[in-house]
């Protein structure tokens, strides 16, 4: 290598780093000096706050919604995410009364490929609203999932994935109950339900009990044995479909064991049965 | 004197950054949509522009002894960069209000290619170092009165009636346009002549 050259790399080193470095004291004297107190527990709060700015609170990210808490504009239980917001409350000096309850998002709708029939074989964009347009969509049943997948999609956390079925099937462990794929679902499948109560209808067709059948094998017709069997009247038919109040469900299961459809699902918890029979 | 004066007067109307060199578009539409952020943004812009002019100066000095000229660019931007960090240092702490207004705008000077384009003006023209920094700040005097009468246009705008196919930037890119013929009228001005009292 010639001299020149091997001068104008070390030149070039020499005083981009003479450079940089003396740009670096400036500015970090500056920062000093210009230092903006700003509230401490913004930076408390948001360490608390999941971080992954998924926007389910409403405000564009965890930081957003930190400075909101601390200006006292939502109750430090605004993050949806959260699963403990008592550290959160500490921080505000204050106490979580009541801590709600955490909830999941559940999708109703039982209907994949094997259950539900098809009117036409799509082979569009993969997209929910994009086949929802298309005639409104392959399934012959105007309410049941499309399975393309938008609520996956969106999820930032992963906890849904599509099964083989071509249904959604959350992660219960995962799911944090932000809420999105409520919004990306072009049918409104999916409801934010209690973590704790996994009875669930999973239909949401309002058609009658006729029409439904020749639709779905899983669908609920509206014969309301549900709703004569449940010992807490939880359950109400309305429009031809049974729906669950999760407040007053004490999942004993009767429900479950009942329904001709198999359309009601949930785990059943056998000490509660005990309980009632006593 | 009068080349000082010929410098400010010539890149305020005749060689305006925004019109006739089409540099810093970019501020120019994103912050002009009320006349208190624009002007704002104008001040910012213009510490920028005549700090950059005035380091660059002797950067460039010491780019030429090093015979490193190739590392221009780079060096330029590096410079830019610090001053505009600086800068929203200072208005984080004076001004809550404008750093919040000027939003992502105000980081974004660095990128503003009116901020390198006015170094790069000042070694192609060969000016030295007083004449830089008047041109810097000339340059800058000119794209705060654009971005101004732009944004007193922009804020009346508001309450015209638009054709709602034309509404926002699309009427705002016509304006500009017009804007732009209009300071046509100033290319060809002697200012030599006019200055040589």
């Amino acid at each position: 290598m010639e001299a020149g050259s091997l001068n104008v790399i070390i030149n070039a080193i020499g005083l981009l780093a003479f450079l940089g470095i003396t740009f670096g004291i400036g500015l970090a004297v500056a920062s000093r000096k210009l230092a903006v107190k700003s509230d401490p527990r913004i930076d408390e709060i948001e360490e608390l706050l999941p971080g992954a700015n998924c926007g389910g609170c409403g405000y564009p990210g965890c930081r957003g919604l930190a400075e909101a808490i601390v200006s006292g504009k939502v109750p430090v239980t605004a993050c949806p995410v959260t699963k403990d917001h008592s550290p959160i409350a500490k921080v505000m000096g204050i106490e979580v009364t009541s801590s709600e309850e955490r909830k999941i998002a559940r999708v109703r709708c039982a209907g994949g490929n094997k259950e539900a029939v098809k009117r036409f074989i799509y082979l569009g964009v993969e997209d929910c609203s994009a086949a929802q347009n298309l005639a409104g969509g392959p399934k012959a049943c105007a309410f049941g999932c499309l399975g393309l997948g938008n609520c996956a999609k969106v999820c930032p956390f992963g906890a849904i994935t599509m099964s083989d079925n071509g249904l959604p099937v959350v992660d219960e462990e995962k799911c944090t109950g932000c809420g999105l794929c409520t919004k990306a679902c072009p049918r409104g499948l999916i409801t934010l339900w209690p973590a704790g109560k996994s009875v669930t209808v999973l239909c949401m067709n309002q058609n009658k009990g006729a029409e439904v059948r020749k639709v779905c094998k899983v669908g609920c017709i509206g014969c309301r044995l549900c709703e004569k069997q449940c010992p807490t009247g939880a359950i109400t038919v309305e429009n031809n479909l049974a729906r669950i109040n999760p407040e007053l469900c004490i999942e004993c299961g009767r429900c479950v064991e009942k329904c001709p459809m198999k359309t009601i699902k949930g785990e059943i918890k056998q000490e509660r049965e005990v309980i009632l029979k006593k | 004197m009068a080349e000082y004066l010929v410098i400010i007067f010539g890149s305020i109307f005749i060689n305006n950054f925004i019109v006739s060199r089409f540099l810093g578009i970019c501020p120019f539409l994103g912050v002009s949509k009320q006349v208190e952020t624009a002007t704002g943004m104008g001040l910012a812009v213009t510490f920028v522009m005549g700090l950059a002019s005035a380091i660059t100066y002797w950067v460039q000095k010491l780019l030429v002894l090093l015979n490193i000229e190739v590392l221009q660019t780079i060096t330029f931007i590096l410079v830019i960069a610090v001053l505009v960090q600086f800068v929203e240092m200072v208005i984080k702490k004076s001004s809550p209000v404008l750093y919040k207004a000027l939003g992502i705008y105000l980081p974004l000077i660095t990128t503003n290619c009116a901020v390198l384009g006015v170094t790069l003006i000042n070694i192609n023209e060969g000016y030295n170092f007083l004449q830089s920094v008047v041109h810097g700040i000339g340059g800058a005097l000119g794209f705060t009165l654009l971005i101004i009468l732009f944004a007193g246009i922009r804020e009346r705008m508001v309450f015209a009636p638009v054709p709602r196919s034309m509404e926002g930037f699309p009427i705002a890119l016509i304006t500009a346009g017009l804007i732009s013929i209009a300071f046509l009228g100033f290319t060809g001005f002697k200012l030599n002549a006019l200055f040589n009292f």
